[in-house]
């Protein structure tokens, strides 16, 4: 591997931060202002090309798909975000007390995650959506889910590893309280792991929020999501490919920007710990 | 988990696959549109005074489709004077071609569903309806305008009382099995259909059925419970071998102009002319496919491409874009789209905030938006296409939105401030969803915050059609010809009056309409009813939505049904 | 031995559980067949003979007891929807047999590509000194991989089907009619699933094989005299490789559960498309079927992956 001899700044941290952040300050800014109605609709603007008005074009209901897509990204991420944090705070439960713990809850945990994992996540998304019904709330409940075993294992499998650490037995020895140790001996020495798999979560769930939006069993029309936005889209693809377009590459966009940025992230922290 | 095969998807798929949905699409096996009812086919009156209906505008776009003729050769039937103008106006162009040139060759038909039965009375859904509309025939059968014209039977009459129906059977009509039709295969039909031979009534308008009697060879008597001007379009009910139901095994028999050649599941249908149909010179194709689809854009693809010949339920964008390559042609369809709303729970309880609801839509940019204006726009719950019973009411609440008169109205009712309220549309239902699109955003004017709830449609059949828990659902009624089958849903005991309308006045009046054994006077009544379901605003009606078909250019002779029929026994090859 | 015996144990559990939870969840979710065969032309009558018919009847306990002795003497049971004919109702078997070609050629030809694709492209980073040709392969890596399936699936259609007209969109041929148009049809809605993979994998074998070429042996080997061709083939790729073949396995579960989103894009009579289609018309045989199918395979592609893991490299145990 090509060392990225320790610099503090590479260029992957930079792209990564540029593509980032130009999509959160859409998003965050998505929400209390877009250039035109996310719903307003107009005969008269059905399908405009993109323009100088429409920077990216219009759609079938002649509504902007330039606020469309600020408010999608900002509905995406949100989701995301609060996704990654439900899930990832129920792994860190359940990996601390599984792990460390061990025992038949542990069993029990582990093999509904192994039964979870050879089950392809979209299905499982499916029919929870189908018990639960669409709407974000419901799919921030079901996405969360089914983020909880990759969390639960990554915390499980760090937890084991320090359990046995010298340090943790001396604490044990000291008499520590469990919980004590468990949070505040051993979680911090988790979190580097924890983040890295926090960065990957946070990917997945944009991907799987606009599949499954996609899919109509995420946000519903009218409100704007990019997955929603760019199914309606398909239908013109052949008339009106700024439709899809348009919400098809921000989705690009904003993955491709967080993925570099975590990549240099994890670039400078290995320049650095070298 | 969307989709639903049991009914039909109706046009507006919009995306190739899975949509947004995946019910519908998801998925696919999507399909179907939420036509709720569909029951006997065939409209008019027996006594052949019914008027042209429906059809009429068929060949929108040109001389290359033949309106009639062909189908109503046979001169016994009842239909045939009120047509007989049209067909002569037609038949000049028909004779244009020497006979055999028509004869021959086979074609490609598109489906969007999969057929949920090919057991003629067990099948419900309408998109399996009109397909084995070309195997099966009942006693009588629904022309292209809307009569009923004779079929399996070659006359019949019904007594003074309405309690007994005597049909006289078709000479020389055979099974494709190559067996004559007797009236024992009749009365076992008959029989099978009404729940007499085992307790199960298959089609529940027949349940009436009392007894079924073989009066001679070619004569069979049938008394029901009680009488009905409506019942005789029930007997398009399939007529099938006796004791075929049950055990014949493989091969689906009936007495249509085309033979069950086979059928795979997500696949097709395919089936072969029937060399022996009674309607002499038809059919003239040799065999027809028809092939599932399961969505709309790749039907477009392959209507461009040529793998099918013929495709209806259209979108508004994909009938563009096959304008200049095919014939595509609008024609009516027999639903009602409304947003219907549950008049029982707050506050749509309140008779003024459904019509301030009422007040608010603007039909005509909905039509502009999701039909690209070729709908129609109604206030009733009635299809224009039953002009005998419609009744135009579009001038109650005005086609375009009238915002000053719904505020008002809903600052009377105490709701100056507007409220929550939850559409529920079944997701895979492209054209409902994006009508629910616009109709939120109409709504907005009069400070209604209306979401989508988007659901599959085992979902909306539990919750919404039989649970009654939403607030509002748009999706689309139909009845086949029979206007009583719409109007007896909203009687407030009604089954199937899943919107809770409530008013003693209509089920008044609904009495006496059944009760009425004068057409006229009959439909004097549902007018009434119309004009009651409308002025409480029992729901907000908004649609008739058409059905574009796209039809290739080396097709002509298919007749437009005002039914849910595709009949491909007069369509023939032109090149 | 005891190995095998363990893995087949849970196997065996994880099928269970997942079975059991599917019949629980469509117990739970609302609608049922009954109501989803009849629709809105549900009479007392119909809807009861149905039920019994099917036997809805019996305790849920019952049913699923019914169902799994089924499936264990090799019974699929039949479809709820979809007929046979007339009288029959079509056995799951041949439903889903009539399906799984078109999702496994799928399958296939999307592995192919990857491994056809991927190793070249590896062995080619790994062994660039090119910064130009380093930087150029990690953006397009990069990129491809942040692209979800269903969005490639629309700009391959796009793309090669709308502008280029290399193959008609929904022009969808069956490998009985026509086997080679069927292939050349798969072609791009396999591309549209192999290209994130190509992508990862090209960026796995590579950091592997770097990692590698750092080792010690490999200094050792060149010390002895040994060729750059037979280092680098010999010991590195091989050496490399066995973590890409972990990798491929999990690519190999992802392609199947990816193939459920990929078979609606591009319209293809999967057994995809079947799932979805019998969810929501809760055609619970056929649902569980193939869900068992998909986990199945899952699990057993995880399990040759640890065998092929050990019999390359018998230090592992």
């Amino acid at each position: 591997m090509k060392k990225e001899n320790g610099k503090k700044w590479n260029k992957y941290l930079y792209a990564g931060i540029v593509m980032t952040g130009i999509a959160v300050v859409l998003g965050i800014v998505g929400f209390f202002w877009t250039p035109y109605s996310t719903t307003a609709m107009s005969a008269a603007e059905k399908f405009s090309a993109p323009s100088l008005r429409h920077p990216f074009g219009t759609d079938n209901f002649g509504r902007d798909i330039f606020s469309r897509v600020m408010r999608g990204l900002g509905a995406t991420m949100l989701i995301s975000s609060l996704v990654v944090f439900f899930s990832g705070l129920a792994g860190i439960l359940l990996g601390a007390v599984t792990g460390y713990f061990g025992g038949i809850l542990d069993e029990v945990v582990m093999r509904i995650t192994d039964a979870l994992n050879g089950f392809p996540s979209i299905l499982l998304t499916l029919v929870i959506i189908s018990l639960l019904g669409t709407g974000r709330q419901n799919v921030i409940i079901s996405m969360s889910l089914v983020f909880i075993p990759s969390f639960v294992r990554i915390v499980r499998g760090e937890f084991i590893r320090l359990r046995d650490a010298d340090y943790i037995r001396r604490a044990r020895m000291m008499e520590v309280g469990k919980f004590r140790i468990l949070f505040v001996h051993i979680l911090p020495n988790v979190f580097s792991v924890f983040w890295v798999s926090v960065m990957i979560g946070f990917n997945n769930a944009i991907l799987a929020e606009s599949g499954m939006s996609y899919l109509g069993i995420g946000v519903q029309p009218p409100d704007a999501s990019l997955g929603n936005m760019l199914s309606d889209a398909q239908g013109y693809l052949q008339s009106a490919p700024w439709c899809a377009l348009a919400p098809g590459l921000t989705i690009v966009w904003l993955v491709l920007g967080f993925s570099l940025f975590s990549e240099g992230i994890r670039r400078r922290a290995s320049a650095a710990g070298v | 988990m969307k989709g639903c095969i049991h009914s039909r998807k109706f046009f507006y798929s919009k995306h190739i696959l899975w949509r947004k949905k995946l019910c519908g699409f998801l998925f696919t096996a999507l399909l179907a549109m939420a036509v709720l009812g569909g029951c006997a086919d065939g409209t008019g009156e027996s006594s052949g005074d019914n008027p042209y209906m429906g059809s009429g505008e068929v060949p929108l776009d040109s001389g290359s489709a033949q309106v009639s003729g062909d189908g109503t050769q046979d001169g016994d039937t009842s239909a045939e004077e009120s047509t007989s103008e049209e067909s002569a106006a037609e038949t000049d162009q028909n004779r244009q071609e020497t006979p055999d040139e028509k004869y021959g060759g086979s074609i490609v038909v598109g489906i969007q569903q999969d057929i949920d039965s090919l057991d003629p009375h067990k099948a419900t859904a309408a998109g399996t309806k009109e397909i084995l509309f070309n195997i099966f025939e009942g006693l009588v059968k629904p022309d292209e305008n809307g009569n009923l014209i004779n079929a399996v039977a070659s006359d019949y009459t019904i007594s003074e009382d309405g309690l007994v129906y005597t049909f006289t059977l078709r000479e020389g009509v055979k099974f494709h099995n190559g067996n004559a039709v007797t009236a024992e295969d009749v009365k076992y039909s008959l029989e099978r259909v009404s729940g007499l031979l085992d307790g199960t009534p298959l089609i529940s308008t027949l349940s009436v059925i009392q007894a079924v009697d073989i009066i001679d060879e070619q004569t069979v008597q049938v008394t029901v419970g009680s009488a009905n001007t409506e019942l005789i379009y029930s007997f398009v009910a399939a007529i099938i071998p006796a004791g075929s139901g049950e055990a014949e095994g493989a091969d689906p028999v009936g007495t249509g102009p085309f033979s069950f050649v086979s059928y795979e599941p997500l696949k097709g249908i395919t089936m072969a002319k029937n060399p022996d149909y009674w309607q002499e010179g038809l059919p003239y194709l040799d065999s027809v496919e028809f092939k599932i689809m399961g969505d709309g854009d790749t039907s477009l693809m392959e209507l461009q491409g040529g793998t099918i010949d013929f495709y209806a339920y259209l979108t508004d964008s994909q009938a563009q874009a096959l304008q200049d390559s095919h014939q595509v042609i609008s024609s009516p369809t027999n639903m009602v789209q409304a947003l219907f709303l549950n008049n029982a729970v707050e506050p749509l309880n309140d008779v003024r905030v459904r019509q301030a609801i009422c007040y608010a839509l603007d039909k005509e940019a909905i039509n502009d938006f999701v039909a690209g204006g070729n709908g129609t726009l109604i206030s009733s719950a009635m299809m224009p296409t039953l002009k005998e019973y419609y009744v135009d009411l579009n001038d109650t609440y005005g086609t375009t939105a009238n915002v000053e008169k719904a505020k008002e109205l809903m600052a009377d009712a105490g709701y100056a401030d507007g409220f929550d309220m939850e559409i529920a549309i079944v997701s895979s239902y492209e054209f409902h969803m994006q009508t629910g699109e616009v109709i939120v955003e109409q709504l907005k004017n009069i400070g209604i915050n209306a979401t989508i709830k988007g659901m599959d449609n085992g979902t909306w059949l539990d919750e919404v059609y039989n649970g009654r828990q939403f607030d509002a659902t748009i999706t689309a009624l139909t009845c086949d010809m029979t206007p009583g089958y719409l109007m007896n849903r909203f009687q407030t005991d009604s089954k199937k009056n899943f919107i809770n309308f409530q008013s003693p006045e209509y089920d008044e009046i609904y009495l006496k309409a059944q009760a009425a054994l004068d057409p006229a006077e009959k439909a004097g009544y549902y007018k009434e009813l119309q004009r009651i379901l409308c002025d409480e605003a029992g729901s907000a009606f908004i649609q008739t939505p058409a059905n574009m078909t796209a039809i290739s250019r080396r097709l002509a002779g298919y007749k437009f049904y005002p039914v849910y029929v595709q009949d491909m026994s007069t369509v023939y090859i032109v090149e | 031995m005891k190995y095998l015996g363990k893995k087949i144990i849970t196997l065996i559990m994880t099928l269970f559980l997942v079975s059991a939870a599917a019949f629980l969840a469509f117990q739970i979710i609302p609608g049922d067949v009954v109501a989803s065969i009849l629709g809105t032309e549900a009479t007392p009558e119909r809807e009861e003979a149905l039920r019994e018919e099917l036997g809805f009847n019996d305790p849920p306990l019952v049913r699923y007891g019914k169902w799994a002795a089924g499936v264990l003497r090799g019974d699929l049971g039949v479809s709820y929807r979809y007929s046979k004919n007339m009288n029959e109702m079509m056995p799951v078997a041949e439903l889903i047999g009539d399906k799984l070609p078109v999702t496994l050629w799928l399958a296939a030809l999307s592995l192919a590509l990857i491994i056809l694709v991927s190793i070249p492209l590896g062995v080619l980073w790994a062994k660039s000194r090119s910064h130009a040709l380093d930087a150029v392969l990690g953006v397009i890596t990069q990129a491809t991989m942040a692209v979800p399936s269903f969005f490639l699936g629309i700009l391959v259609t796009w793309l090669f089907g709308i502008l280029l007209k290399w193959f008609a969109p929904g022009g969808y041929v069956g490998y009985r009619e026509n086997f080679w148009g069927f292939l050349s049809y798969l072609l791009f809605p396999a591309i549209s699933i192999a290209l994130p993979k190509i992508a990862m994998t090209a960026r796995f074998l590579r950091n592997s094989m770097l990692t590698e070429m750092g080792a010690d042996y490999v200094r050792t080997a060149y010390s002895k005299g040994c060729s750059r061709k037979r280092v680098m083939y010999g010991h590195v790729l091989r050496n490399a490789m066995m973590p890409v073949i972990t990798f491929l396995g999990m690519i190999v579960a992802e392609i199947v559960a990816g193939s459920i989103v990929v078979e609606q894009v591009f319209g293809l009579p999967g057994i995809g498309r079947l799932l979805i289609s019998s969810i929501s018309t809760r055609d619970f045989p056929v649902v569980e079927i193939l869900i068992l199918y998909i986990t199945f395979v899952v699990i057993f592609v995880y399990f040759l992956v640890d065998i092929l893991y050990k019999v390359v490299d018998p230090r592992i145990s």
